[in-house]
């Protein structure tokens, strides 16, 4: 039986990490590669770096960074932020990223899902999605809307449609980020997760509002995700990601003990 | 030295990185010539069945390949790697290089929260010692990522399963071969250990209570 797996996000702006409240206000706290390493040695699962350097003229920092992380950390890694064409996927796959996360490009032009799927295998392909919670009217019956930019932009789509669409694109796995609950560390969306995880049939990593272990086990289990993705509440030292996961084990789930 | 097969399947940056990590020397190479010269050879692989067959036979590297296994040097496939080392794989309905009796299956599931692919963490259980597995411990667990599984005809070649929904071979040998469905690249310290221990092996190995002819 495979394993919930426990995911750590990095916020990487400049080749610095970064940590954003609601996706407003990042503040710099720490050396990304530094961190990498003190998380994989402490049993995480999979690691997950996103770039959200504004300049574009920066953006090679971050191949840098995947390529310093790679050498070092031997689990799965994945990396999104500004990926627009199966060029910049492939520049980053040979640095050293197992997984390509696209998000905002791809809600401007869909196409990109199946040409990097195609290009890079779908297995390697992971839709990263920004969900808030809307009105449920004829455009989104779902009641979820998608928000591309960091948070900022709406776009109108049906988050669950866009979940659909993406997996029937190609998209081996799915992140789903609630940037209602992003930052706030008062537990996962967890009716927005379950309604994406039951409804597709590629695993989802539930992303946004992780403060306690008590969340991660609500959102694998009540949430059926396959994976649960934490920031903050490691970064800042609060737990440590071996704590967390002592905690889901001794709760019943299964989980990677042996590391 | 030891070679990494480059047939054009993908990311091998990540086994090249796991090698050096544990003192092992590894080049690329696409070239038959090498692969009769190498002293091991590592066989990754991500991707299609159909294509990395394509891709092997254009180069020769199919032959140079079978070639070197005859002639005993110790060779590691991974994921794709493997799959190819048995006789047919369902995906795009491929011929492969038959050096293992058997076949590689799309897994079907009747359980519906059972994903396909089969990605993550998930334990081997060892079923036969073989050097290359040594210190893989009941518990330890791999990285996998596959849609498709391998179902060698002969137990005796089974060294490991791991169960999704029902037990599958995860790790495979026959004499100097051995091949792994998962990524011990991406397996953190136990993945690395394999590493260690595949440079350390001289290819010598027989299943538990098999006598082979010589």
């Amino acid at each position: 039986m495979l394993s919930k797996r426990v995911v750590a996000c990095l916020d990487v702006r400049d080749g610095h990490l970064a940590k954003s409240v609601k996706f407003v206000n990042t503040q710099n706290i720490g050396d990304p590669i530094e961190k990498a390493r003190e998380y994989y040695l402490d049993g995480l699962d999979e690691l997950v770096f996103y770039d959200i350097t504004a300049s574009s003229d920066k953006r090679n920092i971050m191949l840098d960074v995947v390529e310093s992380v790679a050498s070092q950390v031997f689990i799965p890694l994945s990396v999104g932020g500004g990926i627009r064409s199966v060029a910049d996927a492939t520049d980053l796959r040979l640095a050293g990223a197992e997984k390509i996360n696209v998000n905002s490009a791809a809600v401007a032009r869909p196409d990109l899902i199946n040409e990097c799927s195609e290009a890079l295998g779908d297995q390697n392909i992971v839709l990263s999605m920004d969900v808030r919670r809307v009105e449920a009217n004829a455009q989104q019956p779902s009641g979820f809307e998608i928000v591309i930019n960091g948070g900022r932009k709406p776009t109108g789509r049906d988050a669950l449609a866009w979940a659909l669409e993406g997996e029937k694109r190609g998209a081996g796995e799915l992140v789903v980020n609630s940037i209602d609950a992003d930052g706030t560390r008062d537990g996962y969306d967890i009716p927005l997760t379950a309604m994406i995880a039951e409804a597709v049939r590629i695993p989802v990593i539930a992303s946004g509002g992780a403060g306690l272990p008590e969340h991660l086990h609500d959102v694998l289990t009540r949430g059926k995700a396959d994976a649960a993705l934490v920031a903050s509440m490691v970064h800042y030292g609060d737990y440590r990601v071996s704590g967390l996961k002592q905690y889901l084990h001794d709760q019943g789930l299964k989980i990677r003990m042996s590391w | 030295m030891t070679l990494i097969l480059d047939y054009d399947a993908g990311n091998l940056g990540s086994v090249k990185r796991a090698c050096t990590e544990v003192g092992l020397k590894a080049e690329f190479s696409a070239d038959p010539a090498a692969v009769a010269q190498a002293e091991r050879i590592i066989f990754p692989g991500v991707g299609a069945a159909g294509s990395a067959m394509r891709s092997l036979a254009e180069r020769g590297l199919d032959v140079a390949l079978k070639r070197a296994i005859a002639n005993g040097t110790p060779v590691l496939g991974i994921c794709l790697g493997m799959q190819v080392s048995l006789e047919y794989s369902e995906e795009n309905d491929t011929q492969t290089l038959g050096l293992i009796a058997g076949r590689v299956q799309r897994f079907q599931l009747n359980h519906p929260e059972l994903k396909i692919p089969h990605m993550g963490w998930n334990e081997v259980r060892v079923q036969q010692p073989h050097p290359v597995l040594a210190g893989i411990e009941a518990g330890d667990e791999f990285y996998f990522v596959h849609g498709y599984y391998p179902k060698p005809t002969a137990p005796e070649h089974v060294l490991a399963v791991t169960d999704y929904e029902d037990d599958f071979a995860c790790a495979l040998g026959k004499d100097n071969y051995v091949g792994t469905q998962f990524h011990p690249e991406k397996s953190g310290r136990v993945g690395l250990r394999l590493f260690e221990n595949f440079a350390k092996w001289d290819g010598v190995w027989q299943p538990e209570g098999v006598i082979h002819a010589q």
